[in-house]
């Protein structure tokens, strides 16, 4: 897919040109988060911050800040507006791969810069069950992650082999995984086999 | 919805002019082989010939016959530093001296010679993108085989002093080379004046058809084919000749030569007014190449704290047509290699636009830019984790 033809698509170019909970210095100077996280690097080309405010566990808004590319906005400009009301053990656990689909898929060059959001909003919960000496409190529960790039997990293999995929090709058009560093991909395999077996 | 058009991409590559269209629509029909006898292959030969000539005249060359067709720029590069090769192997004086600025057909060609156990040296350039005089004539010495310097870059659109580079380089008895592609056309070039040995010019650069170009050989100097087969331009590169781009491109070489000085004068003027407007209009921006002698349609404008590809789209969302030199649009993690060249921190390299300007922007397309600029750089600067104050010493 290419980028242009991705980003013409009316959900992505409404989200990069009208971004939602996006941090406006002017309108949110008493916007007072409960935790904030910020990853990536400028020297890399792209950065991004996500704060967030907790009750009981429930987020109940959010706003975030980058310096990135019309993926990186969009895709956490989305983002932000699922995890509003959600349980941060919920937000926790979401897949960049979710957003992508809510935006239509992404052009394989720029899931690197998608899934930058996902990454600070693990960032701010991480900070935030620190704070309140939950440290890691999520990390061990989640299912066991395979490919590390773009956070797929086993339990995400296994679905998408029971909805159809059967080979590799195959599951990295409903995952894409595997398509960053590429380092994931025997490990992957293996349980594709496994589950194939199982399933198909 | 504004459906306007405004393309400012003209060094990526430029519309074929309808002068140009017009004559190869009628040379559609002009298919005879440049090389059979017959009146058919008389016919195309002349044509080919006249192109020769306008391209020889383009570039300030005393014989018409110094000139060879290509597929392009890239081809004449690669040729330049395939002759280097098949020479460099049989003799001890094979060091070769390029810049860090370079196109990347002269510097994949130039590290290929590298792998291949070549003396390869890539000059630094100054904050203005010009070579570093003192670094290159430390470089030279009698080992010295091929000097090969861009004469204008293509994305900040500094111009080196080729006829210095090529004087040192000559009285060490070194073979110089200019990649020209994107000088022709836009600023005077003449081989006889500078005194190179090789010189690479492309079509599509001047309001020509695509995949089609030139190298320029002195007489005497040496030069291998790239492509072997029949006995086409001396043997120095084989297949049957492309008659319709070659036509097309002796227009076009005609009509650039004609029209550089109106050229110079009326995009030159409108790059300064996209300059001032900017300046005026935006703070906080670093105008990337050198103040002076730079290419009169090249404006490479870094705005830190908006990252290039975000402005680049925008832009794009209103109709404007320019390129960035962002790590993010090239889908590498590097930005461009010339900013980064040129000394600038990433965070102003990820965050520079090139406008390129040429014969079709108007005053009013200008303006549109100018116009639509600086809310698009002050809603992503808003948005931004970068903090403009510390970068404001980068500026500089
Ligand atoms: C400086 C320079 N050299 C070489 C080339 C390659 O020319 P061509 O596209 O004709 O192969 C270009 C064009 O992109 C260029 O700007
Ligand atoms: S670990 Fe899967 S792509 Fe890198």
């Amino acid at each position: 897919m290419d980028v242009f033809q991705w980003l013409y698509s009316d959900t992505v170019k409404d989200h990069f040109t009208n971004p939602r909970n996006v941090y406006d210095p002017d309108r949110d100077k008493d916007f007072r988060p409960d935790a904030e996280g910020m990853v990536g690097n400028i020297r890399c080309g792209d950065q991004m911050m996500f704060m967030l405010k907790i009750e009981d566990d429930i987020i109940t808004d959010v706003r975030w800040k980058t310096y990135g590319c019309a993926s990186a906005i969009a895709s956490t400009s989305m983002l932000s507006e699922t995890v509003v009301g959600m349980n941060i053990r919920d937000a926790y656990h979401i897949r960049p791969a979710d957003i992508a689909n809510r935006l239509g898929g992404l052009p394989e060059n720029k899931i690197h810069c998608s899934v930058l959001g996902d990454k600070a909003l693990r960032a701010a919960i991480d900070v935030y069950l620190e704070q309140h000496g939950r440290a890691g409190e999520f990390k061990d529960e989640s299912a066991q992650i395979i490919c590390k790039c773009l956070n797929i997990s086993d339990k995400d293999i296994e679905e998408a082999v029971r909805q159809g995929a059967h080979d590799w090709y195959t599951l990295q058009e409903a995952t894409k995984i595997g398509t960053v560093c590429g380092s994931c991909k025997a490990k992957a395999e293996e349980l594709l086999h496994e589950f194939v077996h199982i399933y198909g | 919805m504004d459906t306007r058009y405004v393309y400012m991409d003209y060094n990526a590559t430029t519309p074929l002019r309808p002068e140009v269209r017009d004559l190869m629509v009628r040379a559609l029909d002009v298919y005879g082989n440049a090389s059979s006898l017959h009146a058919l292959g008389r016919t195309a030969h002349a044509e080919i010939e006249e192109t020769r000539a306008n391209v020889a005249a383009l570039i300030g060359a005393k014989e018409a016959s110094a000139v060879y067709f290509t597929s392009g720029g890239s081809e004449s590069n690669n040729t330049v530093f395939n002759t280097m090769f098949l020479i460099g192997r049989k003799q001890a004086r094979r060091k070769i001296i390029t810049t860090a600025i370079e196109h990347p057909c002269v510097l994949n060609a130039a590290a290929h010679l590298k792998d291949e156990g070549f003396p390869v040296v890539f000059l630094p350039v100054d904050r203005d993108g010009l070579i570093d005089m003192g670094a290159y004539r430390a470089e030279l010495g009698p080992d010295v085989l091929l000097v090969s310097v861009m004469a204008a870059n293509n994305e900040i659109g500094t111009i080196e002093n080729i006829g210095e580079i090529a004087r040192l380089a000559k009285a060490e008895g070194a073979f110089v080379h200019t990649d020209a592609t994107q000088a022709v056309g836009k600023v005077p070039v003449s081989v006889e004046e500078w005194n190179v040995d090789y010189l690479t010019l492309s079509c599509h650069k001047i309001y020509g058809p695509k995949g089609i170009g030139a190298l320029y050989v002195r007489q005497k100097a040496p030069i291998e084919p790239l492509i072997r087969g029949g006995h086409q331009e001396n043997g120095v590169r084989a297949g049957t000749y492309n008659n319709l781009g070659i036509i097309g491109f002796g227009e076009a070489a005609r009509l650039a030569k004609e029209e550089l000085p109106e050229y110079r004068q009326r995009v030159g003027g409108l790059r300064a007014m996209l300059r001032d407007l900017i300046l005026e209009r935006i703070p906080m921006v670093r105008i990337n190449g050198h103040p002076v002698h730079a290419l009169p349609n090249t404006l490479n404008v870094s705005f830190p704290g908006a990252e290039g590809e975000s402005i680049l789209l925008s832009l794009d969302l209103e109709g404007i047509e320019v390129s960035t030199g962002s790590a993010c649009a090239s889908g590498s993690l590097e930005p461009s290699h010339v900013l980064m060249a040129i000394g600038l921190g990433p965070e102003l390299a990820h965050g520079s636009i090139r406008f390129s300007l040429g014969r079709y922007t108007t005053e009013d397309e200008v303006r549109y830019v100018a116009e639509k600029l600086p809310p698009i750089i002050a809603r992503l600067r808003k948005m931004s984790t970068v903090p403009l104050e510390e970068l404001a010493q980068e500026i500089r």
